[in-house]
């Protein structure tokens, strides 16, 4: 089953195709890398998916619901987590504010069960001991692990990451990677990813995208080999 | 002490001290101190759209008049008693509050406050315009007979300066408990980063509209006690100055904080009162101290005082 559809979906600035009549499925418990050159239409995509930016044409279906005329909010609410390309977390809330507003807002978890559950998803991360500074006065790699925490700390149903491992060291993608895959089984995840390691050993599946259309898809080698792909992406070398 | 019993501590102390200082105060200053914890709770209003959620209003002056007229005008007009006039003020603001708020927060950043700012432009020519039963510039006085609440005879002093100081406590209370709240942080939450808050699935506008119509009531709440503690109800209250003056407390006081309204608003009104002794331009004074505190203590005197040594200020 398919948690998350697009049919026919385009997005225009302007004159400008961002994105053109894409056909997509993503299946329920897959990890899935989206690739492609810069202005491929990739985040405007994913804006259109968690609904920060108005589609053109075409329908978005999450978990079996039509939710293309629905706020962003509510497709959040629904179980959608979107994580930002340019890092935007609360810089003057503590650590632990941060990631409790991502959890507070399901509204079914005690203050209590909040404060262990933030715990909680700052050590998977490695920030546990860091709960009580302010957002703002971590490393930029630290913010990126903050924001993937605040992402995964709403338990979504679907998590959309953009560009996760940007800033980060060899280290920490190595974490991340890890932290990925301890996810998989129960979170859907879609992964907008620059670093062809980090979509090599995450990805079940890849999606190429290119001058806002779908150029190939397919598993992680056959992708790597596709010659369509290398020209478009991976250069000619 | 947890910062938790640090806060209670410091706040039931305050509201103590205001106590003692009905008993010691000689009557000049007594006056003066209800009519500044009346407006403090008007700029503790304000300070849950401007200090909490990051919204600059320039219309508050229209739901603290709808407060005061809203309990004026019954008791001229409809006979109403004191209780039953209080209560219409404060309903007269929730139903404005709500208006402007649903219409205005479609806006945002300088829109934001043009609009707030014609709505209670438009609020204060509607004052104007039905003078026949207004009074206009002029206003009218609420007779003495007219200000028994609950037996209480709010035309003496003494009893005056009890009851602000019931409605300061109250509010400051309310506020505290509201600002810790969840819906509270969420919008700080908004304040801070609105389209990260919207981004974790908050109805912003939802939100922003529930801030609004609180700190709305709470102004017209004071507008209504101002009216009926004071005796006078007139449309200065509702012009531009009385929208500007509760920014001016906050941000002197320390928007975001707490306390911050209420050490503003004394801070303001004694400056204003003492420059006055020797300059009639006593404005002149005002705005120097302002631009001081701009350039040396951005977040104002309690904000300063949070940064400096209370972190754990609310």
């Amino acid at each position: 089953m398919n948690l998350l559809s697009t049919k026919g979906l385009s997005r225009s600035f302007g004159g400008l195709r961002a994105v053109s009549e894409v056909d997509f499925d993503l299946p329920t418990g897959q990890v899935r890398a989206l690739i492609g050159p810069n202005g491929a239409g990739k985040t405007t995509f994913v804006g259109m998916l968690c609904g920060r930016i108005a589609a053109s044409s075409g329908r978005v279906i999450f978990n079996g619901q039509d939710v293309t005329a629905i706020p962003a909010h509510q497709r959040i609410a629904m179980g959608m987590a979107y994580t930002f390309q340019i890092t935007s977390i609360f810089g003057r809330l503590s650590l632990h504010e941060n990631v409790a507003l991502a959890m507070r807002r399901r509204g079914d978890l005690s203050d209590a069960a909040v404060d262990e559950a933030v715990t909680d998803a700052l050590r998977h991360v490695g920030l546990a001991d860091r709960a009580g500074s302010m957002g703002g006065d971590l490393s930029y790699g630290h913010q990126r692990l903050l924001e993937i925490a605040v992402g995964v700390a709403q338990r979504p149903k679907l998590l959309i990451l953009d560009e996760p491992t940007q800033g980060l060291t060899d280290g920490e993608i190595g974490e991340f990677n890890q932290l990925i895959r301890s996810m998989t089984g129960n979170t859907t995840i879609l992964l907008i990813e620059h670093n062809m390691d980090v979509v090599m050993a995450t990805a079940d599946y890849i999606t190429v995208l290119n001058f806002g259309q779908i150029l190939a898809e397919g598993a992680p080698a056959e992708i790597r080999a596709s010659a369509a792909v290398q020209a478009a992406y991976l250069g000619k070398a | 002490m947890s910062a938790r019993s640090k806060t209670l501590a410091l706040h039931v102390g305050v509201i103590l001290a205001l106590l003692l200082l009905h008993f010691v105060l000689p009557t000049y200053h007594h006056g003066n101190l209800a009519r500044i914890m009346v407006l403090s709770v008007y700029a503790m209003g304000f300070n849950l759209v401007f200090g909490y959620t990051g919204l600059l209003s320039l219309g508050h002056a229209l739901f603290f008049a709808a407060g005061m007229y809203g309990s004026g005008l019954t008791i001229a007009h409809l006979g109403f008693g004191a209780e039953a006039a209080f209560l219409a003020g404060v309903v007269s603001a929730f139903i404005i509050s709500a208006i402007v708020g649903a219409l205005a927060l479609r806006t945002a950043g300088v829109a934001l406050m043009i609009v707030t700012l014609m709505f209670a432009q438009a609020g204060w020519y509607t004052i104007l315009y039905f003078g026949e039963y207004t009074r206009g510039d002029e206003g009218f006085v609420i007779q003495r007979p007219d200000r028994v609440f609950w037996g209480i005879d709010l035309s003496d002093a003494s009893n005056r300066y009890l009851v602000a100081l019931l409605l300061f406590a109250a509010t400051l209370i309310i506020t505290l408990k509201f600002v810790e709240s969840r819906f509270g942080r969420v919008l700080v939450a908004i304040r801070e980063n609105e389209e990260r808050a919207r981004m974790l699935g908050y109805d912003i506008f939802r939100y922003k509209l529930g801030a609004v119509i609180l700190s709305g009531t709470i102004s017209g709440l004071a507008g209504a006690s101002y009216g009926l503690l004071f005796g006078y109800v007139g449309a200065t209250f509702a012009t531009v100055q009385y929208s500007i003056l509760p920014l001016l407390w906050v941000l002197l006081g320390g928007a975001g904080t707490v306390l911050g309204p209420l050490v503003g608003t004394a801070f303001m009104t004694y400056l204003i009162d003492k420059s006055s002794e020797y300059t009639a331009a006593y404005m002149i004074v005002a705005g120097v101290v302002l631009v001081l505190l701009t350039l040396f203590a951005r977040q104002g005197i309690m904000g300063e005082v949070r940064r400096r040594f209370l972190p754990w200020l609310p």
